[in-house]
């Protein structure tokens, strides 16, 4: 079992947790993920580690309820604890001293970017952060990066904050911006944001690094369910990868094939609603019984 | 009771669950002994002096000596003398491909049918399950710590001997759950999972220690536990789990699995009992496997049990060369399974959604042999046909899975990636072994655990002399 120190709220639908799992905190690497399990019967599930402390054995998520496990997650409060925590995965960010790096991250993904951010500065890069939500309250780690990064560009939909319009318009203008020498883009992100940004970069043969986020099981190359076509091989995401050349991603398989399980998702999160009913019931009907 | 007596007495089959029934359910499909048959099976055996049937089996179980408990109905001495030998008689009395091991040689199947060591094993088994929850006495300590990567059958094995030895043994398990291709891979109708988590439990109870979540090769590499773990010596056991694709068009289509894939979602993870756990798995309406090993045969009876009708079994070759056991081609054909042989998928047909819809199959015929002396499928031009189907499993055979030897400096493979080791089953690393499917390719779970015997007496001597 893996306590939870902390967990908090950072925006609707997305929970920062720090869990204590010591032997993947002293081999955490940016670019790394665990895969986790939340309680017996459940889903294995893999989520980028956001930050470590090797000192204190824990490390970060920042998770965004999606669906059922991700819910059931997200309920877990400080004191509970995890199933199973299994990593370090993965094959950790290769990190060059690229000159200029531009590190674009959507939504949740922007969680996958801070360690990169840190690692990259560390190497010697000017880093700067292009990161989007759809509103203010949904852009996060503005501030954390802004310890590692020259600048952070925030980018809502709505203009609510930073620059209007999305990652794709803002890395534009600095693709542009003949004074940037750009060694390379890493991103991370919802696939359509992915697919975006690696046709704006493409023009500019900017080196472009995507960390992708297909269904994985075991995460040890066992299944080969994450399968990506990369330059027309066949790569598993969770050993090759999970980050890979964006312009030889096949983007539109890797949208595809995440939508396998469109209706059984569907179907467990209704369970799981009805599920929370009848405990709501339960609670209801003994507050009524001892009243 | 005289020799002739015992010749007389007829094999007695293995009560199974009714076909029809069981293609409808994960439930086991043989049922186990009755006492009173066990004992009237006993009594077959002719209890050789030489006897042959024990070098057929890679553990070396004292056959004659057990079966012999069991005639007497003595049930807890046969127990002791086959966990003597055997730390996971419940796993091999089920699944070992008795018929080319300790039955092939057995003197009764000279003139009929050899004695059912396999059953006799898996009775035993089952009442010890239920009869017995020994409290070790630890064996004096050595203070030697070995540790074991993976916990498939080699790694148990291996594991379970060196406690009794007095080693201190932690083993290392990628997944949630310790057991290997036990637990994800062969089906709850054939292996139930609570029978190998039963044997598991009594190697805990035995002292082995048993880590699950983490994986060697990234959590820790083969070098740190030497160097910063603390570890004398280890054994590596991690499998070949890595699932070879066909290489033909449309395996990214949804609805396309690999064996390893399938199978550990419905097993591992338990997505047959949709209502009650979270991991989902396609159920098709209609289902093509391709290969013709036991792996296949389980994927398509799987995916018969999950509402498949037709489930249809593709197969390069002839029946005979078919490597899956008898018995799970026999049980495969009562169930209802479609064998479509002399076939090859080569192509994957898809809808305007991404999601399979036909399979391409070309036929072949047998030309001459080829180097494993099984004769060469050539195809039959213009003889493509479409099956129908919603999934597509693949289960053609895996590889090593270059994890653990990428990480590993030093550790020397051959051209498959298997590691390669010396007769005492060290590799290239002084102190560090290796056996089971990571050293031959996927074999079987009994040569896996006789892989983890022998590298249990070299890792013993190597611990208390400095060398194996
Ligand atoms: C390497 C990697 C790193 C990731 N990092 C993060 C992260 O840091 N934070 C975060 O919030 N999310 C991350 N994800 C995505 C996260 O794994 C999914 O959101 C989660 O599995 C959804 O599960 P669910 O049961 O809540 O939702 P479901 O309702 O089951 O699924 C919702 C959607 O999530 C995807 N999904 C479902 N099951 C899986 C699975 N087993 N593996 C991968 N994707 C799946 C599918 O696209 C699905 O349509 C990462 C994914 C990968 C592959
Ligand atoms: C579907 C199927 C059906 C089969 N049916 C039969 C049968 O009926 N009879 C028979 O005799 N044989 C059968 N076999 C073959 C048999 O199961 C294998 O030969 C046997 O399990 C090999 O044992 P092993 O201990 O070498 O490895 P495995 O059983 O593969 O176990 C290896 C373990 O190591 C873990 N691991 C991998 N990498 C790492 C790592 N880096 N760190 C930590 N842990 C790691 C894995 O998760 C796994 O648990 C079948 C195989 C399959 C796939
Ligand atoms: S372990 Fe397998 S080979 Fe050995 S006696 Fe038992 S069934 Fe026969
Ligand atoms: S060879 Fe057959 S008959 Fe002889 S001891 Fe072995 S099992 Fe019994
Ligand atoms: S998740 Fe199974 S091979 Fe990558």
């Amino acid at each position: 079992m893996f306590k939870i120190v902390s967990a908090e709220w950072l925006a609707p639908k997305v929970r920062r947790i720090v869990a204590e799992a010591p032997r993947v905190a002293a081999h955490h690497q940016p670019g790394h993920f665990i895969i986790l399990r939340v309680r017996d019967e459940g889903e294995r599930i893999p989520l980028t580690i956001a930050d470590s402390d090797a000192e204190k054995g824990t490390i970060t998520l920042v998770v965004q309820v999606v669906g059922a496990t991700t819910e059931l997650l997200c309920e877990l409060e400080p004191g509970q604890a995890i199933q199973n925590i299994a990593g370090p995965m993965g094959k950790p960010t290769e990190i060059e001293d690229f000159g200029e790096a531009v590190l674009v991250g959507g939504g949740v993904g922007t969680a996958v970017i801070y360690p990169q951010a840190e690692a990259l500065k560390k190497a010697g890069n000017k880093v700067f952060a292009v990161i989007g939500g759809r509103s203010k309250e949904y852009v996060i780690f503005e501030e954390e990066l802004q310890a590692y990064c020259e600048e952070v560009f925030p980018c809502t939909d709505d203009g609510s904050h930073g620059y209007n319009g999305f990652v794709t318009g803002k890395l534009g203008e600095m693709l542009e911006d003949k004074s940037r020498k750009i060694g390379a883009v890493l991103m991370a992100g919802p696939v359509p944001m992915m697919r975006a940004v690696a046709e704006v970069t493409r023009p500019y043969n900017v080196p472009t690094i995507a960390s992708l986020n297909p269904i994985m099981v075991d995460g040890t190359g066992m299944c080969g369910g994450c399968r990506v076509t990369v330059g027309g091989e066949m790569k598993f995401a969770c050993v090759d990868g999970p980050e890979f050349d964006a312009h030889k991603v096949d983007f539109k398989e890797l949208t595809d094939r995440l939508a396998t399980y469109k209706e059984q998702e569907i179907f467990a999160w209704e369970r799981l609603q009805k599920g929370h009913q009848c405990k709501l019931d339960q609670q209801e009907a003994a507050c009524r019984a001892s009243s | 009771m005289k020799p002739s007596e015992r010749m007389k007495i007829p094999r007695h089959e293995m009560p199974e669950q009714d076909a029809t029934e069981r293609s409808g359910n994960f439930q086991e499909v043989n049922q186990g002994f009755e006492e009173q048959f066990a004992c009237r099976e006993a009594e077959r055996c002719l209890q050789c002096k030489d006897a042959k049937c024990i070098p057929g089996c890679p553990v070396g179980v004292d056959i004659p000596a057990f079966v012999s408990a069991v005639s007497e109905n003595d049930l807890s001495k046969a127990a002791d003398i086959l966990l003597a030998d055997n730390v996971l008689p419940g796993v091999t009395g089920r699944v070992c491909p008795q018929e080319t091991q300790c039955e092939e040689v057995c003197v009764r199947a000279k003139k009929g049918e050899p004695v059912g060591v396999g059953h006799l094993e898996r009775f035993v088994a089952d009442w010890a399950r239920e009869h017995r929850k020994d409290l070790f006495e630890p064996p004096p300590a050595t203070g030697k710590k070995v540790a074991v990567v993976g916990s498939g059958p080699a790694g148990l094995t291996c594991a379970g001997e060196l406690a009794k030895r007095g080693h201190a043994v932690t083993v290392f398990e990628a997944l949630h759950r310790p057991g290997g291709v036990l637990v994800y891979g062969i089906p709850e109708f054939r292996l139930p999972n609570i029978v190998v988590d039963a044997e598991v439990e009594t190697l805990q109870r035995r002292g082995v220690e048993i880590v699950c979540d983490v994986i060697i090769g990234q959590t820790y590499t083969i070098p740190e536990l030497l160097e910063e773990e603390g570890f004398d010596s280890i054994f590596i056991a991690n499998g070949a789990g890595l699932p070879i694709f066909m290489n033909i068009p449309g395996e990214s289509l949804k609805g396309v699995y690999s064996a390893n894939e399938f199978l550990t979602r419905v097993n591992l993870m338990g997505a047959y009992r949709a209502t009650e756990v979270d991991t989902p798995v396609i159920r098709p309406t209609r289902a093509v496997v391709v290969g013709g090993g036991n792996t296949a045969m389980d994927a398509v009876r799987t995916s018969r049990r999950l509402g498949a009708d037709p489930a249809t079994l593709v197969y390069r070759r002839s029946r005979a060369e078919m490597p899956a056991r008898n018995e799970e081609i026999k049980h495969a054909e009562e169930e209802g399974v479609e064998l479509k042989l002399l076939n090859t998928p080569i192509e994957i047909l898809g809808d305007d959604d991404g999601w399979v819809r036909a399979v391409r199959c070309q036929r072949m015929e047998l030309g001459e042999p080829d180097d494993s002396g099984r004769r060469r499928p050539v195809p039959i031009e213009g003889s493509e046909f479409e099956i129908p189907c919603e999934i597509f499993v693949v289960a053609i055979g895996t590889k090593a899975n270059p994890l653990l030897t990428q990480t590993t400096p030093g550790l020397e493979v051959n051209k498959w990636g298997n590691i390669i080791i010396d007769d005492t089953g060290m590799t290239s690393i002084p102190g560090v072994f290796a056996g089971g499917d990571i050293v031959r390719g996927g074999a079987t779970v009994i040569l896996a655990m006789g892989d983890g015997k022998v590298a249990s007496r070299s890792i013993h001597k190597y611990l208390m002399n400095g060398q194996a």
